[in-house]
């Protein structure tokens, strides 16, 4: 799953990498083309956009070349609730996901470590979700909190949390699955209390997976659209910066405002991201 | 002592309770492909089979079920071919720029969905290429490299050279311990990226809606219908899906433990 990507690499073989730049530029050139022309050249394309004027013409749609700054200030001061709303939003969901989901990644990852198929039973659980559509997962939520809790802040929130639990759990599982308990043991030893150890011996240890974790939701869930929009959990006062980027881009076809509001998003979760690894003193992990 | 057992309760507790959290809407999306819905499949009007003996009884369901194989496979296999030399060139050479090629890689995991989408959406409409089935697998292929190459960079880590090394001294060609050795020691960390390359682009929705113009996926039909209610044949193709992923990965795990078993009484 997505969590690989950032959880702490086990058992690697330490190797010296050879020098041998023909075979190197073989193997990277098809891909890397690939990944400059899909994925950095849109993102160009998003900066030029966002940048862009109204046409003459003025028809739907049509938009020329310019460098109109103040499109970032247009979209800034319509949309900031939007904006703030969608931080406000990831940064709540992000914090209930992780103080629910450490519990289960503790049970599966410490409690059941000597039990391998109850372990294997709990992860497979965990991963179920990737297996069943997650719009038809969230839109059974729907059906069953009740209709009046539906469209509002609530609804929204419960349905981020609960749609990147999974990616929560399997990161701080993986740290805690690693963690020596003979460290543990040693806290209590030592008189700790089984709190105290907790604090100042697990929890430390598992931080690679908090932060992991904590990046796969947070991330994804400030860009997220499909829970706050009306169709599923959301209501009128929800929407997220997602919501109005997909609205512009897609219905009213206001590609500049779309794309600015695209690149703040970016630039603002790049801020956080940094802080946050910095403060959290993770860097080795990205 | 109270307070001991109090801490003993917490983890299984609050676990148990997340897992019900997080299985309840399986559970629902289940038992509602059962439901005898006709069009509207929001409460329950009785029980039927009639939903999975007829699948495809709702419109459009399942064309675009099969356009989100179709995006998924030809996804899956692009980006894994394309991923996985990348994941060999980035462990097994020294080159330069080689940490603006890793952030090239990896800053598409850390971007939302709606960046990505929008951008590819900006960049065909620049270029005048329409949107369809096509541009839904040129959107799925990019965000599936990134994932490919994570999943089987950690395998070409942990592969021990020596035994290529072992092949070279017994005058082995190049290719022939690439295809012989190199390839099959990394086949499970290939696979596994497929496997997650195929579950990420069959369950996308967000970087398809901005690129598939009419074209229809599974989910862009969900998406639609919510609307109006989602027809109970999409629950039924749902649940299809589900069990047989859950057959196969409770098999692959039976398969490790049972080998973990093995190695361990040896």
């Amino acid at each position: 799953m997505a969590i690989t990507a950032f959880a702490p690499g086990g058992g690697a073989v330490e190797q010296a990498p050879r020098k041998r730049p023909w075979t190197a530029l073989i193997l990277l050139a098809p891909g890397i083309a690939y990944m400059l022309l899909f994925f950095l050249a849109p993102f160009i394309q998003l900066i030029i956009t966002s940048l862009q004027a109204p046409a003459a013409s003025g028809g739907i749609g049509e938009y020329v070349a310019a460098f109109q700054l103040s499109n970032y200030a247009d979209a800034i001061v319509e949309y900031w609730p939007h904006i703030l709303r969608s931080f406000a939003y990831a940064l709540i969901a992000t914090v209930v996901g992780l103080l629910i989901s450490y519990p289960l990644a503790y049970l599966i990852g410490v409690k059941l470590r000597a039990l391998p198929m109850l372990q294997g039973l709990a992860l497979i659980l965990v991963v179920a979700p990737f297996f069943i559509s997650f719009l038809l997962r969230t839109l059974a939520w729907k059906q069953i909190l009740p209709s009046e809790w539906i469209g509002t802040h609530f609804s929204v929130v419960f349905g981020l949390i609960y749609n990147f639990i999974p990616f929560m759990t399997l990161p701080i599982f993986s740290s805690l699955q690693q963690l020596d308990m003979r460290l543990v043991e040693a806290g209590a030893d030592l008189y700790a209390s089984p709190t105290t150890t907790f604090f100042k011996v697990t929890l430390p240890l598992s931080m690679p997976g908090v932060v992991s974790g904590t990046l796969l939701s947070f991330i994804p869930m400030s860009g997220d659209y499909v829970n706050a929009s009306r169709e599923f959990l959301g209501g009128t006062d929800t929407a997220m910066v997602g919501n109005v980027i997909e609205a512009n881009f897609l219905q009213t076809q206001n590609y500049p405002i779309a794309a600015t509001l695209s690149i703040v998003l970016m630039a603002i979760i790049l801020v956080i991201v940094a802080t946050y690894v910095r403060r959290s003193g993770t860097e080795d992990l990205l | 002592m109270r307070n001991f057992s109090l801490g003993k309760a917490f983890v299984p507790v609050v676990a148990t309770i997340v897992l019900i959290y997080l299985l309840l809407p399986i559970f629902y999306v289940i038992v509602f492909s059962f439901n005898d819905a006709g069009r509207n499949n929001i409460t329950w009007r009785g029980f039927t089979l009639d939903n999975w003996q007829n699948p495809c009884g709702a419109p459009n369901v399942c064309q675009a079920f099969g356009n989100s194989i179709l995006v998924g496979v030809v996804a899956t296999i692009v980006a894994t071919v394309l991923g996985s030399l990348i994941a060999i060139a980035l462990v097994r050479y020294r080159f330069k720029f080689r940490s603006t090629i890793s952030l090239l890689l990896f800053t598409p995991m850390a971007t939302p969905e709606v960046v990505l989408g929008a951008g590819l959406a900006a960049q065909f409409l620049l270029a005048g290429v329409e949107k369809g089935i096509g541009t839904i697998i040129l959107a799925h292929t990019m965000f599936c490299i990134s994932y490919v190459v994570v999943a089987v960079k950690a395998r070409v880590a942990s592969l021990d050279p020596s035994i290529e090394e072992a092949g070279r001294d017994l005058y082995a060609s190049p290719g022939q311990v690439f295809w012989r050795i190199t390839l099959p020691m990394l086949m499970p960390g290939i696979v596994g990226a497929a496997l997650l390359s195929f579950a990420l682009s069959f369950d996308d929705f967000i970087i398809t809606n901005f690129n598939a113009g009419t074209a229809n996926t599974f989910p862009k039909f969900i998406y639609t219908s919510a609307l109006r209610g989602v027809p109970a044949q999409a629950n039924v193709l749902a649940s299809i899906v589900f069990l047989g992923a859950i057959v196969l990965v409770v098999i692959v795990q039976m398969v490790n433990i049972n080998k973990r078993k093995r190695l361990a009484r040896q």
